[in-house]
């Protein structure tokens, strides 16, 4: 097996983040299973019986909400601590997520990105982690499974640096379950990046401070500066660690935002995440025709780099976002919010949303879409691939169809042309 | 590029197959990329799963929807007319039957590839005969490879090693390497039925 054998090998996205967290020394991980994250703690669960992990205190817990609850005490006792969920796991445990970032508490998790229920999907897209973007954790996101490894790396140095808590979103499926070839650090190396973790507080029995305790009217906008401040720290730490993570692993590797053929683009695709590797693709097929265009890569959503990704996005005559998620009655959520990084600038932004509940979301579609947006012929936002007869079939059938039927169902029976057993009156 | 993608059904080794061919190609220096269908994997269900192959990183990440190559696992899959739809015009496909398959019932596309471009291999009989049970991803990579030449065995075998314990690796080398050999065996051969290696 190659389970902490350095250097480069062809493994599962889940596998290589697994490994990569146990090359980080966590001592207390506390986790409850959800698809598409499962395989990560797996892996850890096995490394901690083996012994390959320890010293490492592994906790099966009863649900989300414990394992977040269970690792806030971990850490504020002072432990390096690891969990990771998706969808309705992360909703779940929403309440401990704000606690951990309120407690200033350095916990790293990841997110399995996945839609979220109602309908029930198990499948790829940004609804969950967006959820909860304003949650005061720092949330950053990778494009390759090799990306996702050496984020989790600089996640506990950035956290810890900042006593602030870290997600670290990969695509659920099409990153933690594709098998491809990453470079796995030694352990040496990780412990010459990532020192011993020294807590900015401690609970100790034998030396008793409270922590969490109420702040009201006269103080509480002041802690909550506190923590937004520690996101603007952010901004600068993470371009720190990339530079350092560079000279220590020999690669890029996070950063706020990374730029692609983007130096003579009139049009610029800004997107987070998986899909970066196919807007590459369709960049390059768009450039052989002659199409000046060019991509950007957020990898830190939070905290959002409103001056890096200005600068990254001003020389452009028009900025697309292709984002994975809705805000229903919005839009796009990363749109809106690259339009506050471009006020005053007078750049038109298209937004598309594509994959959501994993639809795929082929090169062709896209290249497609970015031609459209050139011409000037699509909608805002523009969704990639709608099934819009359907929608219109549903639209119309709304308070007229008699029969007790979801929305849902309806839209099922519409897009496979298969006629629904009638519900039995 | 080369693309495969492979079908079959929950607990026939789909997302194994997939997996394991990435690894032979990752052993012979190539880039390669390999992913299941996502999240429907029950015994029995429909399952598909997909290995990209290159000589640059592999950037892509959609479904493949026009392989190189298609690998059917279970033949009942057959009656679905869109199985081998945006198959190459050059393609392979490589099924697991006892019996050839007429071609019109696969679809104009295969219809039309070239000579010794379809093989029928009869991997359930081949992996109860070398493995025991009807785990037919061992023995239909082995065919794969001898039909279309995209890596070798030896690489197969290798990854098989890497993945399995000694035992088990042990029988799916065998599964594998008798029905590369009856397939090179049948090389050229439209349509030929591979009598498993006594």
């Amino acid at each position: 097996m190659s389970t902490f054998m350095p250097g480069r090998k062809q493994v599962e996205g889940s596998h290589a983040v697994a490994e990569a967290i146990a090359l980080s020394r966590p001592q207390v991980i506390s986790c409850y299973p959800i698809t598409p994250q499962t395989h990560i703690v797996e892996g850890l669960s096995a490394m901690v019986k083996s012994g390959a992990l320890s010293p490492c205190e592994f906790m099966n817990v009863e649900s989300e909400f414990a394992a977040l609850s269970a690792l806030i005490g971990a850490s504020a006792a002072g432990a390096r601590t690891y969990t990771a969920t998706s969808s309705q796991g992360l909703l779940f445990m929403a309440e401990a997520v704000y606690n951990a970032s309120g407690l200033g508490l350095p916990i790293v998790m990841t997110i399995g990105n996945r839609a979220i229920g109602a309908p029930i999907n198990i499948w790829n897209d940004h609804s969950d982690s967006m959820a909860l973007r304003d949650s005061g954790w720092i949330q950053l996101h990778a494009e390759s499974n090799q990306e996702a490894l050496d984020l989790h790396i600089q996640a506990f140095k950035l956290a810890e640096q900042l006593s602030c808590p870290v997600m670290v979103c990969m695509d659920g499926f099409i990153l933690t379950h594709a098998y491809e070839e990453v470079d796995m650090p030694s352990q040496e190396q990780v412990d010459a990046f990532l020192p011993p973790f020294v807590p900015q507080q401690v609970l100790d029995p034998s030396d008793p401070i409270t922590i969490g305790a109420m702040v009201g009217p006269d103080a509480y906008m002041e802690v909550r500066y506190l923590l937004h401040h520690k996101h603007l720290q952010a901004v600068e730490v993470i371009e720190n660690l990339r530079k350092e993570f560079k000279r220590h692993f020999g690669r890029d590797s996070g950063g706020l935002v990374s730029s692609y053929r983007a130096d003579d683009a009139e049009t610029l695709v800004l997107a987070m995440g998986s899909i970066n590797g196919t807007i590459r693709e369709a960049v390059d097929e768009m450039r052989d025709e002659g199409h000046r265009i060019g991509s950007v890569k957020l990898c830190s959503y939070r905290p959002f780099p409103l001056e890096a990704l200005r600068e990254a996005l001003k020389g452009a005559k028009r900025v697309i976002i292709l984002e994975k998620n809705l805000a229903t009655g919005l839009g796009g959520i990363l749109a809106s919010n690259t339009r506050m990084a471009l006020r005053g600038l007078n750049t038109p932004v298209n937004t598309i949303i594509a994959g959501l509940g994993g639809r795929p979301i082929p090169k062709k579609s896209v290249v497609r879409a970015f031609r459209q947006i050139e011409t000037g012929e699509v909608e805002e936002p523009h969704f990639l691939d709608m099934n819009w007869p359907a929608i219109h079939e549903a639209i119309n059938n709304r308070g007229l169809v008699k029969r007790r039927e979801s929305e849902a169902q309806r839209v099922l029976r519409s897009v496979s042309g298969v006629e629904v057993a009638k519900p039995v009156r | 590029m080369v693309q495969v993608r492979i079908h079959g059904r929950g607990g026939q080794g789909v997302v194994t197959a997939a997996e394991l061919l990435s690894v032979a190609a990752f052993l012979e220096g190539r880039a390669a990329q390999a992913f299941p269908s996502f999240g429907s994997e029950r015994m029995g269900a429909p399952v598909v799963a997909f290995c990209r192959m290159d000589d640059r990183p592999i950037r892509l990440r959609e479904p493949i929807t026009e392989p190189d190559a298609l690998v059917i696992q279970d033949p009942t899959l057959l009656s679905d007319p869109r199985l081998c739809a945006g198959l190459h015009p050059k393609g392979f496909v490589v099924i697991n039957a006892s019996a050839p398959i007429e071609l019109s019932r696969l679809g104009p596309v295969v219809e039309h590839l070239p000579k010794g471009h379809v093989r029928f291999v009869p991997a359930t009989a081949i992996a109860r005969q070398y493995i025991g049970r009807p785990l037919p991803n061992a023995a239909m990579l082995g065919a794969l490879l001898a039909a279309t030449g995209y890596l070798k065995l030896d690489s197969l075998l290798q990854a098989i090693s890497e993945k399995f314990s000694a035992a088990i690796a042990e029988k799916n080398h065998a599964a594998a390497r008798a029905s590369y050999e009856a397939a090179q065996a049948g090389n050229g051969v439209t349509s030929a039925v591979l009598e498993v290696a006594r």
